[in-house]
């Protein structure tokens, strides 16, 4: 089991404190009735999947209950670095 | 190739087993090919059969990174079924179930298809409702499913616990009589073998570097860590790599990849009729003809590459399987992998052209690619050897994201695949 570090409460939990939240920094479209299908479909489905550096967003359900953002490398699963919801990217 | 036989058999037992042949003797690749197939998995080496035995197309590359059949070929839980709600998809996995028949014979190899059934359990009154919508579209879809009472699965499946006390109870189930389960390796095998004996090339351990394109935009061929390889068509069966060789073409897919793990027990001797998948509780099981447990566990929840998951998946996975089946309590798993499934938003798979000339693509079966191998394989040949795809996996394009006919197996089906 992988160990997180919560950037609130500042501790490294078990995963299974956390819940997964998809691909970090992916914008909501500020005027959704302007946007055009192929921006909906990039917004909605396109995920850069990444095989290495990862930008991913996790909640810590069973803590503080706040969303925030990490890195981590999906080939060997570690953490870079975590930090908090509304930092610029890392 | 020599031909499996009763005959050749005994001939060679006289012998000592020393006049096979190499199945697929290693090659260099040649400097062009008219279709390349990137993955030497099942799908693609199937792709690569069908195209030389059906569709005539002889002069063609099978490359894999690694070596053949060692990605989700190899680590999977090989059920096989297509009880699947829409007509899309039941018209899809069925295609391959009908092909999963005559494989065999058709391969002179022998896939250990067996046709043991599969059971999928209800646990509460929406597994219920769920089940029967699911009987009753497969019924017009002509393909088998039926409904069972606790007492009948307790009959089909005798290791089940049906105690209405229990923690998971057994309130029903659906079962589909022509799912089962076969050999995983024997298929890509059977399938390299006979590929390889009408012309096909099969190049391992040669990971594919990047996608060449012309000033046209249209596929020129790959760059590969063995040099260039030129071809007007490519097709793609990556599974949880695609986005990865995607990218290459400058494409970027509704993909993403996560571990999904399996285990298998040690081995006993038969005790389990068939196939038990339970989707609330996210266990499946079935006995190999080794005699192991094969159980299935749900996907880890973030997306990786490293072809391993998280402990505590598994653990949930074994307490379902004890409290369905408290007979298998005491036995010792003897070992775990994961495979990494390339999952869709609408769970269903990608099959047929993309936007770059000559480039196609096979990817998105998620949890459930074992089952779909002929199928999959087939239609991807079909799809590069005519340029447009088969009636039956036309609605399955990249473009149903953009224009919204999702085929959305996993919100109306309750079902994990």
């Amino acid at each position: 089991m992988i160990l997180i570090h919560c950037p609130y409460c500042g501790e490294d939990r078990p995963e299974v404190e956390f819940v997964y939240g998809g691909e970090a920094h992916i914008a909501r479209p500020l005027d959704p009735s302007g946007q055009t299908d192929p921006e909906w479909e990039s917004y909605l489905y396109i995920r850069a999947n990444v095989r290495g550096r990862h930008h991913e967003r996790w909640r810590h359900t069973h803590g503080c209950g706040r969303f925030f953002n990490a890195v981590r490398d999906t080939v060997t699963d570690l953490f870079e670095t975590t930090y908090k919801a509304g930092e610029p990217r890392k | 190739m020599k031909r499996f036989s009763a005959l050749n058999l005994f001939a060679e037992a006289l012998k000592g087993h020393q006049g096979w042949p190499e199945h697929w003797p290693e090659k260099e690749p040649k400097p062009a090919y008219d279709v390349i197939i990137v993955g030497a998995g099942g799908h693609g080496l199937g792709a690569a059969y069908y195209l030389a035995a059906k569709y005539g197309i002889t002069n063609v590359c099978v490359i894999e990174k690694g070596w053949l059949a060692g990605g989700n070929a190899a680590r999977n839980t090989t059920i096989i079924r297509s009880n699947y709600l829409y007509d899309e998809s039941a018209h899809l996995y069925d295609h391959a179930l009908k092909l999963w028949d005559g494989l065999s014979h058709e391969l002179n190899y022998n896939t250990m298809y067996s046709k043991r059934g599969v059971l999928m359990l209800a646990h509460n009154v929406h597994d219920i409702q769920s089940f029967k919508r699911h009987i009753h579209a497969n019924r017009l879809n002509g393909v088998d499913n039926e409904w069972l009472s606790p007492e009948e699965c307790k009959a089909y499946c005798p290791p089940l616990d049906i105690n209405p006390n229990a923690r998971h109870p057994v309130l029903g189930g659906a079962l589909q009589r022509r799912g089962g389960i076969a050999r995983h390796d024997s298929v890509a095998w059977g399938y390299a073998r006979k590929a390889v004996a009408l012309g096909v090339d099969i190049i391992q351990n040669c990971a594919v570097t990047g996608i060449r394109r012309g000033p046209d935009g249209a596929v020129q061929g790959v760059e590969t860590e063995k040099g260039f390889i030129a071809a007007k068509k490519v097709g793609v069966s990556a599974a949880g790599n695609t986005s990865v060789v995607m990218n290459m073409a400058g494409l970027r897919f509704p993909l993403e990849s996560y571990p999904l793990q399996a285990l298998v027990s040690e081995p006993v001797k038969p005790i389990f009729p068939c196939v038990v998948m339970s989707n609330t509780v996210h266990a499946y099981i079935s006995q190999s003809d080794k005699g192991e447990l094969v159980i299935g566990a749900g996907t880890d929840q973030y997306v990786s590459y490293s072809q391993r998951g998280a402990l505590h998946i598994i653990e949930h996975t074994l307490a379902a399987i004890c409290e369905i089946f408290p007979i298998f309590t005491r036995m010792r798993m003897l070992r775990s992998w994961g495979g990494i499934v390339d999952v869709t938003p609408d769970r269903s798979p990608i099959l047929g052209k993309t936007p770059v000339p000559g480039l196609y693509v096979n990817c998105g079966w998620g949890t459930g690619g074992f089952k779909a191998t002929p199928g999959a394989a087939d239609l991807l040949a079909y799809t590069i050897a005519h340029d447009q795809p088969h009636r039956i996996n036309a609605p399955f394009t990249l473009d149903r994201f953009r224009d919204g006919r999702l085929i959305d197996e996993a919100a109306a089906a309750a079902v994990a695949h």
